[in-house]
């Protein structure tokens, strides 16, 4: 008696995790509010990346075509496996001293890991991530990029100190 | 019947006076099954097409997402779309393969669901050939199916279709037995495998309802027994795409593979009409014993319109099956054929049977 | 079910055995593996796993990178738990050369280990459903995981590589919306984990697939090295967070989950009961983060002293252990790493052997294993 008590227990027993599972499946069905599909390139418009996106690197430049790279070339040192490449030149500053300056910072986005040791660590803090994302091209050769924007000069400004981030807000002291 | 109105055996007979005033009876008679097989031909087509459309809609919505909707408007043409990229594709012949049952084998399946949807009655006058073993010849033809199962998965010279292949023969074959009981239980209850005398006997109701609680074990058991006999589902073992890439259809490719594909949607579609007319009453609107206002009431929806839904619920039903549960180990579903459907099948036939005798149902 | 050498099955193909080839490109191997496959019939004779697809030479690399540099690497090992392999190798130049990190970045580098935990389960068990067909699930683990690296986008600007814990402390700072949305994703992930339970776990046809298939016992975890959830379903408890306690979990309160069947459910179980306790983690810690620095103050090239180093964190597949090799300069002379994916991988052959070729996914679904990690 056992036995057949079991086998309609095992059967009821299936039926009813069946029809869990079921009713689950059927709630999202009859609920198309709970879409999360994007439908990408009609909302592109629309579409905002986070500040913080990794999208490539750029050099920052202001609205006069300003950007402060002094060609140092800790961003190539740094890069683990060889997307920057610094070409630098001689040229004469105000006071008529030959100084070096950046002729060519090209960057090859398609070996680029995106690790941001090269952002980091830029001590004239020139280089920063941009939000772009569409990086799909033809031609392979599109993706090496040169950064700093043609006719650009680097600044001359009083050493300002870093900026820092913004940080989370003050929370309670750890007990 | 107050439902004259929507007789379509008026115009069948129309057309065939007509034709027999012009021509002689044996061309009169040859034109008919000319303008019958256009129209099913036609008929399946578009509804193949469009379950392939509706399942992607289904599961998609069951999976929080969208769905085709960018070919025409909700993407409605996105099946027609995929059939002519299908047509276009090259037919790659398979060295060592052996050409006749290789190339034979998609036909089969297609021929023994034609052969199926000729005897659905769609509405009052709409049935092709209305014979009096109506539920015994549905499931004739319905076998011949899984010859061609086996035949593409052998001649395809490839082991992964070979093993998809015999899985499946195993299964369909186990799971006809159960397919038959189900249907059986509803032929004992009216007395008739005619399909016409079936859905007529369902006028104050249907058989679901009259035939209380071994109907509805019955009903049951034919989804599931169906929807194995469809390779569908949970038991879709025989082309599980995660793991033998698609067993017995793999060395398929363009409209050869297109007729797999339509012949497992159209075979749901006969599976599902099947147990629409023979459970929820056909193209018999819902009549509640002899309550006229309501039956009435409800005689005003056409009966083309009643079949179509009662499938498309079952349709649906089966779909959702499919995408909710994971899949069936070859094992476990002949364990389920044989020591739980084929049992409780029997028991019922025995126990529908006594309850006919003593007229223990709604007549 | 045979008691299989691993010398016996790399050499003991004959002719006249039915030999498939289940992968490299196969929809259910989570990666390029390549199974040798033994049949008789439908049952499985052997299993030979061919790995070394993904080989990339990591270990090689890291030979001529600076420690900083080495923790883009390791994200690339095992992408699931990113964050638990930067923190291993972070760890280990921090022990090595003796800096202590402020008490901020500890709490944040276990909430972001839990949070990857938890995307990681999350992914394995949507594999794990698709493998096993119920395709749904699929996209249901996937959806619940955007929120997880929604969150991890707006902090680090990346979504599944981040590169964030380096050594001496994190890239940058916390987001100032990181505690809201964390705590929002909680909330919700607790509504919609019991959904998890109604669709697959409780599911009859998925418990008959699972219970009592590939029975690993505690004695061959052991042997084995068998780590991870899926040890800790043989009864085996390695839990590296308990025993060797790192960042913040000597303050947390958490249980370590033990099952002793060792069979495909009860991996299954261990991993979604982890679920349950990293969210109860990160409720114990996402308030009290306390304030400070987000590094501590680090000489711009690492030297690591000359010796040998050795570290080991529980990331979401295993235990992971760093070992370096230093000749006092600023490249590891050798560093090695000792995945916790490689050693799950090779008793599938014990595991599976006497099942069917269905039990094949299943075992190496619930296994859990990711490639790159296998072949680094």
């Amino acid at each position: 008696m056992n036995s057949v008590g079991k086998y309609f227990s095992d059967i009821f027993y299936g039926l009813k995790t069946l029809w869990k599972g079921l009713m689950v499946t059927g709630y999202y069905f009859v609920h198309p509010r709970q879409i999360v599909t994007e439908q990408y390139p009609e909302n592109r418009k629309e579409l905002q990346m986070f500040d913080r996106f990794k999208g490539e690197v750029i050099l920052k430049h202001d609205e006069n075509n300003f950007h402060t790279c002094n060609g140092c070339g800790i961003c190539q040192l740094n890069c683990p496996n060889g997307s920057i490449e610094i070409i630098t030149d001689m040229a004469p500053n105000e006071e008529g001293k030959p100084v070096r300056i950046i002729d060519k910072h090209i960057y090859h986005l398609s070996m680029c890991t995106f690790c941001g040791l090269c952002v980091k660590n830029c001590p004239s803090d020139s280089l920063a991530f941009s939000q772009a994302f569409e990086h799909a091209v033809f031609d392979r050769n599109k993706l090496t990029k040169i950064l700093n924007q043609p006719g650009s000069r680097i600044k001359k400004e009083p050493k300002a100190p870093k900026p820092v981030l913004e940080t989370a807000p003050k929370s309670n002291p750890a007990n | 019947m107050p439902f004259n109105i929507y007789d379509f055996s008026t115009t069948t007979k129309a057309i065939d006076t007509f034709l027999k005033t012009n021509m002689s009876p044996t061309w009169a008679f040859v034109t008919e099954l000319a303008i019958v097989g256009l129209i099913i031909l036609i008929f399946y087509a578009i509804i193949g097409l469009y379950l392939v459309y509706a399942e992607r809609k289904v599961c998609a919505f069951m999976q929080n997402r969208v769905g085709p909707n960018r070919v025409g408007k909700w993407g409605l043409i996105q099946t027609i779309a995929d059939l002519i990229k299908l047509l276009m594709k090259e037919l790659i012949t398979i060295r060592k393969a052996d050409k006749l049952l290789f190339n034979i084998a998609p036909f089969i399946v297609i021929i023994a669901s034609f052969m199926a949807i000729a005897a659905i009655p769609f509405a009052k006058g709409l049935h092709a050939v209305d014979f009096n073993i109506g539920v015994f010849y549905m499931m004739a033809v319905s076998s011949i199916g899984v010859i061609g199962i086996l035949l593409a998965g052998w001649s395809s010279n490839s082991k992964y279709s070979l093993i998809g292949a015999m899985r499946s023969g195993a299964q369909v074959v186990s799971y006809e037995l159960s397919v038959g009981l189900a249907l059986l239980s509803v032929v004992i209850f009216s007395g008739s495998m005619q399909l016409s005398t079936i859905i007529e006997s369902q006028a104050n109701g249907w058989w679901i309802f009259k035939g209380h609680l071994p109907a509805i074990i019955s009903f049951v058991m034919f989804l599931i027994a169906s929807t194995a006999e469809i390779n569908r589902g949970p038991f879709d073992l025989a082309e599980a795409e995660s793991e033998l890439t698609a067993g017995f259809h793999t060395e398929y490719s363009g409209i050869r593979f297109a007729f797999f594909f339509l012949g497992e949607y159209m075979n749901m579609f006969i599976v599902a009409s099947l147990a629409a007319t023979v459970f929820l009453g056909g193209w018999m609107p819902l009549h509640i014993g002899n309550l006229e206002g309501f039956n009435h009431v409800m005689d005003f929806i056409p009966p083309i319109v009643w079949f179509f839904g009662k499938t498309i619920f079952v349709i649906y039903v089966i779909m959702w099956f499919k995408w909710t549960f994971p899949r069936l180990r070859i094992d476990q579903l002949l364990t389920l054929e044989w020591k739980y459907l084929l049992p409780i099948n029997l028991v019922n036939i025995i126990v529908i049977a006594f309850i006919v005798l003593m007229g223990w149902y709604i007549k | 079910m045979q008691e299989v050498e691993l010398q016996d099955i790399l050499t003991s193909r004959e002719d006249g055995d039915y030999i498939i080839n289940i992968g490299p490109q196969h929809p259910s191997t989570h990666g390029v593996l390549r199974f040798v496959v033994s049949l008789k019939g439908e049952m499985l004779d052997y299993v030979i796993p061919h790995c070394g697809y993904v080989h990339r030479g990591i270990e090689k690399m890291c030979e001529r990178l600076t420690y900083p540099q080495i923790i883009h690497l390791t994200d690339r090992m095992d992408y699931f738990s990113a964050h638990m392999n930067n923190e291993a190798v972070s760890l280990l130049v921090e022990k090595a050369i003796g800096v202590e990190v402020p008490e901020r970045v500890k709490y944040v580098r276990t909430i972001l280990s839990e949070l990857g935990r938890i995307a990681s389960h999350q992914l394995w068990w949507a594999a794990f459903g698709m493998d096993m067909g119920a395709l749904t699930c699929f996209f249901y683990g996937l959806r619940d995981r955007e929120k997880i690296l929604d969150i991890f986008d707006e902090s680090f600007g990346s979504r599944l590589l981040h590169s964030f814990i380096c050594p001496g402390g994190l890239m940058n700072d916390i987001h100032p919306n990181f505690q809201k949305r964390t705590k929002e994703f909680i909330k919700y992930f607790r509504k919609k984990l019991p959904e998890y339970d109604e669709l697959l776990t409780g599911n009859i046809i998925f418990e008959q697939r699972t219970k009592g298939m590939g029975v690993m016992s505690r004695q061959d975890a052991i042997s084995y090295g068998f780590t991870g959830p899926c040890g800790r379903a043989s009864n085996f408890a390695c839990d590296i967070r308990k025993k060797y306690p790192y960042s913040a979990y000597d303050k947390v309160d958490f249980k370590e989950i033990l099952f002793d069947e060792g069979d495909c459910w009860a991996r299954y179980k261990v991993r979604i009961a982890e679920m349950w306790e990293s969210m109860k983690i990160i409720e114990q810690l996402i308030d009290n983060i306390p304030d400070g620095d987000y590094t501590a103050k680090m000489k711009p090239i690492i030297k690591l002293p000359e010796g040998e180093y050795s570290q080991r964190v529980e990331t979401a597949k295993g235990e992971l252990g760093v070992y370096v090799v230093s000749k006092g300069e600023k490249n590891p002379y050798r560093m090695h790493f000792r995945t916790p994916n490689f050693n799950n991988l090779f008793p599938i052959s014990q595991l599976a052997a006497g099942n069917k070729i269905a039990d094949l996914i299943a075992i190496s679904g619930s296994l859990d294993l990711i490639i790159p990690d296998i072949d680094r």
